[in-house]
């Protein structure tokens, strides 16, 4: 699914004297197959944004257009609510801390919940091979967990949970605001080791929200940068990471390894690399073997 | 939900703003008791106490619409108990008939004494929200409740639970939108189906909003403790509460309502009036 986004526009309270748009006119295409990490300032869209792909905030009138795959949900008139249902099946959306949202008795019954919601007509079988799936898929123990109440796990194992009750459902495009936000440093990169094998199993698209720069370049391979209600840079991470002026203007912190280019730099020395951590250390690896250092 | 005027303060600065938090409590209540004591069918009371709202209103400088912004939550009850007095009057003389219903001029009478009643109860009350602060409120709660104390009445923590109920209201609402969006990314759909199925709906919905709720008392109640709170011994107030000129003005000015009211009521011997000047 490609999503096509075009002069977006949003404002939370359209009828106040002085409105303030949440949104002020985004441009932004996500292609099929990209991992797609938005940053920004807090307040400066991004979640509105997001809440957008799957209908949950619907495009205002005079909002611009948007083209989630096939569906198009720009402003025509109450008859395209109906297909907000369909579309949810496709958007996967992981709100911010999702382990608030578990409710069942058992984990089973929870992340059964959104399956039964969208596929009424699957049998107990089909069912239950889904859920199996879904919950060995996010890294737990299904016949471990499944009669547990999901109140009993600790919090990384509820937000798998949580995760489980979305992919569940098959959706092409998986959106996690802040997925990482409260975990630890070897939580975050389990959690992130899991998106990957989501992303190579299961979904064909993954968007992700996070204040996390060094996630973000480590993990995706396109970037949007957020900054009052616009995107400001969309590209690769080692393009939109490549001014460190311009991203400390934004508010934003940088990746260590731009950080590092940065200071090799003043001292004569240039890397070239993607900027994940791997690539950062093999060109350094080479240039030192190439006579640089 | 959020159209609520409850707890919906109206920052300005007047002269209503300015009284004691107690002494506007007190008031509030002796212009219900006011408003209950107009006799049946006597609108004059009424018409008392609609001008005093409206000094009220002007010496609040709170917009009248803001007012009657509060009748909005009770519109439901309103129709509800005026449609019931129209339509179950049996006495007076008959207006309209037809099949079984009868509509007489006493039931119209009624309904639209007892909406006034309604009606200008609630204004007055959300009167007192709109320039009294949640903390006020709390604060003259509990200090009016304070000689409950030698009958062991909590009236400390009384006030507390009010004051956290009242600043958790935003907090609960914000979540509660939260997970709603949470659940509907997950297919579920609050908008269609019977009652029935409405209701089972909403479970997804409160059971985690409770479990929130309990989560948010823990860390609040650990906030608390960190910080040395044991409850009321010995604790002093950050404002003091002082009456001034403009709550002796509210006493009188509420006092003239009540005994207008019981004059057009015929509760008032004329005679007493004359003993008055010497």
């Amino acid at each position: 699914m490609r999503i096509v986004a075009k002069g977006l526009k949003y404002s939370y309270d359209p009828k106040a004297k002085f409105k303030s748009d949440a949104l002020k006119g985004v441009d932004l295409v996500i292609e099929e197959g990209d991992f797609l990490g938005i940053i920004g300032r807090t307040g400066s869209g991004k979640s509105t944004f997001i809440q957008h792909l799957n209908g949950l905030l619907p495009v205002q009138k005079d909002g611009g257009t948007l083209l989630v795959g096939d569906y198009d949900l720009s402003f025509v008139n109450k008859k395209a609510k109906k297909s907000f249902k369909d579309l949810r099946k496709k958007v996967g959306m992981v709100f911010q801390y999702p382990e608030y949202q578990l409710f069942a008795e058992t984990v089973f019954s929870d992340v059964a919940f959104g399956l039964k919601n969208f596929s009424p007509n699957l049998s107990e079988e089909e069912v239950e091979d889904r859920v199996r799936t879904a919950i060995n898929a996010v890294g737990l123990n299904y016949f471990e967990v499944k009669d547990k109440s999901p109140f009993d796990l600790s919090g990384g194992q509820k937000r798998r949970v949580a995760i489980a009750g979305v992919i569940v459902n098959k959706p092409e495009v998986l959106v996690l605001d802040e997925p990482v936000a409260g975990l630890d440093p070897k939580g975050k990169d389990e959690f992130m080791s899991l998106l990957h094998y989501l992303k190579k199993e299961f979904v064909k698209t993954i968007v992700i929200v996070s204040h996390d720069m060094d996630l973000v370049c480590e993990n995706c391979n396109k970037v949007a940068v957020f900054a009052d209600g616009k995107v400001v840079k969309h590209g690769v991470p080692k393009d939109v990471f490549s001014s460190a002026i311009e991203m400390q203007n934004l508010g934003l912190e940088l990746p260590l390894t731009v950080y590092l280019t940065a200071l090799l730099q003043e001292r004569g020395i240039n890397i070239d690399s993607d900027l994940t951590v791997d690539g950062f250390i093999n060109a350094v690896i080479s240039a030192k073997n190439g006579g640089g250092l | 939900m959020r159209e609520v005027t409850f707890g919906q303060y109206y920052p300005v600065s007047s002269f209503v703003h300015k009284m004691d938090a107690r002494i506007k409590i007190l008031l509030t209540i002796a212009y219900i008791v006011a408003v209950f004591l107009v006799k049946e069918f006597y609108f004059l009371g009424y018409a008392i106490a609609t001008l005093f709202l409206l000094l009220a209103c002007i010496f609040a400088r709170v917009p009248i619409i803001k007012i009657l912004k509060s009748i909005k939550a009770i519109l439901f009850f309103v129709i509800f108990s005026s449609v019931l007095q129209i339509f179950f009057n049996e006495s007076g003389n008959t207006i309209l008939e037809w099949e079984f219903i009868k509509i007489t001029d006493i039931g119209l009478y009624k309904a639209g004494f007892i909406t006034l009643r309604i009606v200008l109860i609630v204004m007055g009350t959300s009167l007192l929200t709109l320039t009294t602060t949640p903390v006020e409120l709390a604060d003259g709660i509990e200090s009016l409740l304070s000689p409950l104390k030698l009958i062991k009445f909590p009236a400390h923590e009384f006030a507390l639970i009010m004051s956290i109920a009242l600043r958790y209201i935003p907090t609960l609402m914000d979540e509660t939108d939260r997970i709603i969006k949470a659940q509907k990314a997950r297919g579920a759909d609050f908008e269609s189906g019977n009652i029935f199925k409405r209701a089972k709906a909403l479970i997804p919905i409160l059971i985690p909003l409770l479990i929130g709720s309990f989560r948010r008392a823990d860390e609040l109640a650990d906030a608390m403790e960190a910080r040395c709170y044991t409850g009321a011994k010995g604790r002093t107030k950050y404002k003091k509460q002082r009456i001034t000129y403009r709550d002796i003005l509210g006493l009188l000015a509420v006092a003239l309502v009540l005994f207008g009211i019981c004059a057009t009521n015929g509760w008032v011997n004329p005679n007493w009036l004359i003993v008055l000047p010497i």
